[in-house]
C-alpha cells in the first residue's frame, strides 16, 4: 500500500489480512507508519513473502508444536502418577526441576530453533515459490495438528511414566539398598523426560548452526551440572530444608539398570516419531522434502538478477498527506477488480501450472521494470 | 521540477541518517549472522541413516535383553505374606487382637521351605502393600533440619510436621507422620537342622541405609528434652544399644524415612552375610520365620510380607527390563525390515525431482 489514503485501508483490512505492508515512496510515509512491515520498493515483497514470511511461519509453527508437546507430556505424567499416589497431587518430579524445566533446561534450545531454523535457504526459497503453499493451506499448525500433538504427548507420557514404574517395581541397587524410593524415582523420571525432549528438539531442528548445537548440548549439560550441585552435600548443609534430595544422584545414577531404563524410555519415545516421519517421507514427500533432498546434491542457484537502478529525474517526497473520504480500501480488499470469476475458496498463490514449462522448471519472476518518471513531473 | 538531493543509496530505499559526523546507513550489516546465512548442518532423514539405525538398535537390544532376562532369572527370591488374613494363617490371631498399649507383644511363627540353596549375601526385606508412602501430605510431614541434628529444630519442629509436632507440650523427636508410622515388626529367621535343632540365622543390622543418608543427611543432636512419637513404644534414643546405630542415625529408621515411590514397596531389613568357603549362606531345608507382630495393616487392607533375595549387578529380581529390551529389539528389527520394503518400493518419489504442485 502506498499513500495516505491507504492508511485507513491498512487499519481496516488488518482483520482480514495477516500483515499490512507499506511501501515508502512518492505518496509519503503514512503507509509506512501504519503498517507491520515497510520497505522502499515493490520488488522487495517477493523476498518478504517467499523467504522471510515462509521462514517465520515455519518457525512459529514448529515452536508452538514443540512447546505444546513438551508441556503436555510433562503434565500428563502427573496425571498417570495420580493413580498410584492416592490422587493426592504428589508431583512426580523434584520441585526444583519443575521450576527450572521451562526456564532453564528447555528454554534456550527452543529459542535457538525459533530464531535460526530454515528448511531451505533464501536462494532456493525464491527459486521455488511453490514452497509457500503450506503457509496458505495452514498445513503446519491447525486444529488437526494440535490434536495430533496432544496424542503424541499422551503416548510419550505413558512411556515416560510406565516404563520407569515397571522397571522400579520391587527393584533395589546392586548392593541391596533402596532405589525404588520417591527421590530416585523422581530423578529417573525427570532425566528420561529431559532427554526425550532434547532428542525431539533435535529431530525438529532442520538447520543446525553452532548456536543451536551450543544451546542443546549446553542445556543438557546444565541439567546434569545443576542437578548434581543441588543434590550435593554442600547445598544440603547450607540450605537444609530446600535441598532434601541429597545423595540421590550419587546413589541412583551409578546403577546400570537406571541407565538402561533411561535408554529404553528414550528410544521408545523417539523411534516411532522417526519411523513415522520416514514413512511419510517415502510415501508422500511434500515439495519441501523434495527441495531439501535436491539441495543436498545440487549447487546453490544463482541469485536473481538485479537490474541496476535507473536514475530518476526527480523525486518528490511530501511530508504529509490527508484524505477527505474513506478512500478505496473497501474496493481493494473486496478484490472485485482482480478476479473475473466469483471467489469460492482462497486460491493458491501460484496455481497456473498448465504451461509445460512450469512442470519441470523453477519459476522465474521478472522484477517489475521501473518506468521513466517523466510523466509524473508536475 | 524540484531538484532534491538524493544519492544512489537512497534509491534502494536505504534511509541514510546524517548526524553529526559521517553519513550512517541504516542498512543492516551483511554478516552471516544478521543475514541468516550461518554455516549449518542440515540433516534429513534418508534411508542410509534411518534403516541402519533401526537394524543396529534391533541387533543391540536383543542380546542386552537376553542378558538381563537371564540375570534376573538367576536371582533367587522367596516371599512370605505374613499379614494373617486367612483364619488358617499362624498370624491370624495377632492381626485380629491388636491394641497399641498391649504390654505383651504378639508373636507368630511361620514355617517355610527353601527349595534351592542361596549363595553369597542374602538380603532380608520387609514389603508392604497398599501403603501410600507417596501421598503428598505424608511426604511433606518431616523436618529435615531436625533429623540433621540442628538443636533449634529439635525443640521447634517445623509446621510441616503438624499434627505430629508437639505432644503434651513437648516437641516430638522425630516429628512428622513418616516417623510416626515407622515399621516396628521384628523378624527373625531360624533354620531347622536335619537333626532337629533350631539354629538362629545371624542377621546384620548395619549397612542397610545409604551412606549419604547415614553420614550426611541424618545426625544426632544433643539434649534429651523431647518426647517420642505417639505410636512408638520406645523413644528414639533407645532404638539400639549400639551407639553408632542409635538415635536419628538408626539405620532402620533411616531406611523407613526414605519414602517409597509406589504403594507396593519393599525395604531392606537385614543382611545375611555370606559364609566363608563353599558353604551356601542358606542351604536347602526347613526354616521358620518368627514375627513379633506390632504393625497393624488390616485396617487399610494392607499386606505385609518378608522377602529373601540374592542380588546381581542389575539389582533384585525384575524380569521387566529383560523382556522389554527383547520386545523392543524385535519390534525395531521388524520395523526396519518393513521400512526397507517401503523404501524399496516407493523410495524414488523423492528423487524424481519434478517439483510441481
Amino acid at each position: 500500500m502506498t499513500g495516505a489514503d491507504t492508511l485507513l485501508t491498512c487499519r481496516t483490512s488488518s482483520t482480514a489480512a495477516h500483515i499490512g505492508v507499506g511501501i515508502s515512496g512518492q505518496e509519503g510515509m503514512q503507509a509506512v507508519l501504519s503498517s507491520d512491515y515497510s520497505f522502499a520498493q515493490f520488488r522487495y515483497l517477493q523476498r518478504l513473502l517467499l523467504v522471510h514470511g515462509r521462514w517465520s511461519y515455519l518457525r512459529m509453527c514448529k515452536f508452538l508444536q514443540y512447546f505444546f508437546y513438551k508441556n503436555f507430556t510433562f503434565t500428563f505424567v502427573h496425571f498417570w502418577y495420580a493413580f498410584f499416589c492416592g490422587f493426592s497431587a504428589q508431583t512426580v518430579y523434584d520441585e526444583w526441576f519443575i521450576t527450572l524445566y521451562n526456564m532453564v533446561y528447555t528454554a534456550l534450545p527452543v529459542l535457538g530453533m525459533s530464531l535460526f531454523d530454515q528448511d531451505v535457504n533464501d536462494r532456493w526459497s525464491s527459486q521455488y515459490p511453490q514452497l509457500y503453499t503450506p503457509g496458505q493451506l495452514n498445513l503446519y499448525f491447525s486444529k488437526k495438528m494440535f490434536v495430533r500433538c496432544m496424542l503424541h504427548s499422551c503416548y510419550s507420557s505413558l512411556i515416560l511414566f510406565f516404563i520407569p514404574w515397571a522397571a522400579m517395581q520391587d527393584t533395589v541397587r546392586d548392593d541391596g539398598k533402596d532405589i525404588a524410593d520417591y527421590q530416585s524415582f523422581a530423578l529417573l523420571a525427570q532425566t528420561c523426560l529431559l532427554i526425550v525432549m532434547s532428542v525431539q528438539l533435535c529431530l525438529d531442528t532442520f538447520y543446525w548452526t553452532a548456536v543451536n548445537q551450543f544451546f542443546v548440548w549446553g542445556s543438557l549439560a546444565a541439567y546434569f551440572a545443576i542437578t548434581l550441585t543441588m543434590y550435593s552435600n554442600g547445598m544440603f548443609l547450607i540450605f537444609t530444608s530446600y535441598f532434601p534430595f541429597i545423595g540421590t544422584a550419587r546413589n541412583s545414577l551409578t546403577q546400570p539398570n537406571v541407565w538402561l531404563t533411561i535408554f529404553l524410555t528414550s528410544l521408545l519415545c523417539i523411534l516411532p516419531v522417526v519411523a513415522f516421519r520416514f514413512i511419510v517421507l517415502q510415501l508422500r514427500p511434500t515439495i519441501n522434502d523434495k527441495v531439501r533432498h535436491k539441495l543436498r546434491k545440487e549447487a546453490l542457484p544463482a541469485p536473481a538478477p538485479r537490474r541496476p537502478p535507473t536514475r530518476r529525474i526527480s523525486t518528490r517526497r511530501s511530508g504529509y498527506a490527508f484524505s477527505h473520504a474513506q478512500g478505496y480500501g473497501d474496493l481493494v480488499t473486496s478484490r472485485r477488480f482482480l478476479l473475473k470469476r466469483p471467489l469460492r475458496s482462497r486460491p493458491a498463490l501460484f496455481s497456473q501450472t498448465d504451461s509445460p514449462l512450469a512442470q519441470n522448471q523453477p519459476q522465474h519472476y521478472r522484477t517489475i521494470a521501473e518506468e521513466q518518471e517523466d510523466a509524473q513531473s508536475p | 521540477m524540484m531538484a532534491s538531493s538524493y544519492t544512489a543509496k537512497e534509491e534502494d530505499g536505504h534511509i541514510t541518517v546524517s548526524g553529526p559526523g559521517a553519513l550512517r546507513s541504516r542498512k543492516p550489516e551483511n554478516t552471516a549472522f544478521k543475514q541468516q546465512r550461518l554455516p549449518a548442518w542440515q540433516p534429513i532423514l534418508t534411508a542410509g541413516t534411518v534403516l541402519p539405525a533401526f537394524f543396529i538398535i534391533g541387533l543391540l537390544f536383543i542380546p542386552i535383553g537376553i542378558g538381563l532376562f537371564v540375570t534376573s532369572n538367576n536371582i533367587k527370591e522367596f516371599e512370605i505374606d505374613y499379614t494373617g488374613v486367612d483364619a488358617s494363617s499362624p498370624c491370624f490371631n495377632c492381626s485380629q487382637s491388636f491394641s497399641w498399649n498391649s504390654s505383651r507383644p504378639c508373636t507368630c511363627s511361620i514355617p517355610f521351605y527353601l527349595e534351592q540353596p542361596y549363595e553369597s549375601n542374602v538380603y532380608v526385606y520387609y514389603g508392604l502393600s497398599n501403603f501410600y508412602q507417596n501421598h503428598r501430605r505424608y511426604v511433606k510431614s518431616r523436618d529435615d533440619s531436625q533429623l540433621n541434628g540442628d538443636p533449634k529444630s529439635l525443640m521447634e519442629p517445623s509446621k510441616e510436621c503438624e499434627p505430629y509436632a508437639f505432644h503434651e507440650n513437648k516437641p516430638i523427636a522425630p516429628c512428622g507422620a513418616i516417623a510416626n508410622s515407622m515399621f516396628n515388626d521384628t523378624l527373625e529367621l531360624f533354620y531347622n537342622d536335619p537333626n532337629g535343632t533350631k539354629v538362629q540365622i545371624l542377621l546384620n543390622t548395619t549397612g542397610i541405609a545409604w551412606w549419604t543418608d547415614k553420614h550426611v543427611k541424618f545426625g544426632n543432636p544433643g539434649g534429651n528434652r523431647t518426647t517420642k512419637p505417639i505410636n512408638w513404644r520406645r523413644p528414639v534414643f533407645d532404638l539400639d544399644a549400639d551407639e553408632g546405630n542409635n538415635g536419628f542415625i538408626n539405620e532402620d529408621f533411616i531406611v523407613w524415612m526414605r519414602t517409597a515411590a509406589l504403594p507396593t514397596f519393599r525395604k531392606l531389613y537385614r543382611i545375611i552375610n555370606k559364609k566363608s568357603g563353599m558353604v551356601p549362606t542358606l542351604p536347602r531345608g526347613n526354616y521358620s520365620l518368627e514375627v513379633v507382630y506390632n504393625y497393624p495393616v488390616r485396617s487399610f487392607e494392607g499386606r505385609k510380607r518378608m522377602i529373601l533375595s540374592t542380588i546381581s549387578w542389575m539389582g533384585g529380581k525384575n524380569p521387566f527390563l529383560g523382556i522389554a529390551y527383547i520386545t523392543v529389539g524385535s519390534v525395531c528389527f521388524f520395523l526396519g525390515v518393513v521400512l526397507l520394503l517401503i523404501h524399496h518400493k516407493c523410495g524414488n518419489r523423492n528423487n524424481n525431482a519434478d517439483i510441481s504442485n
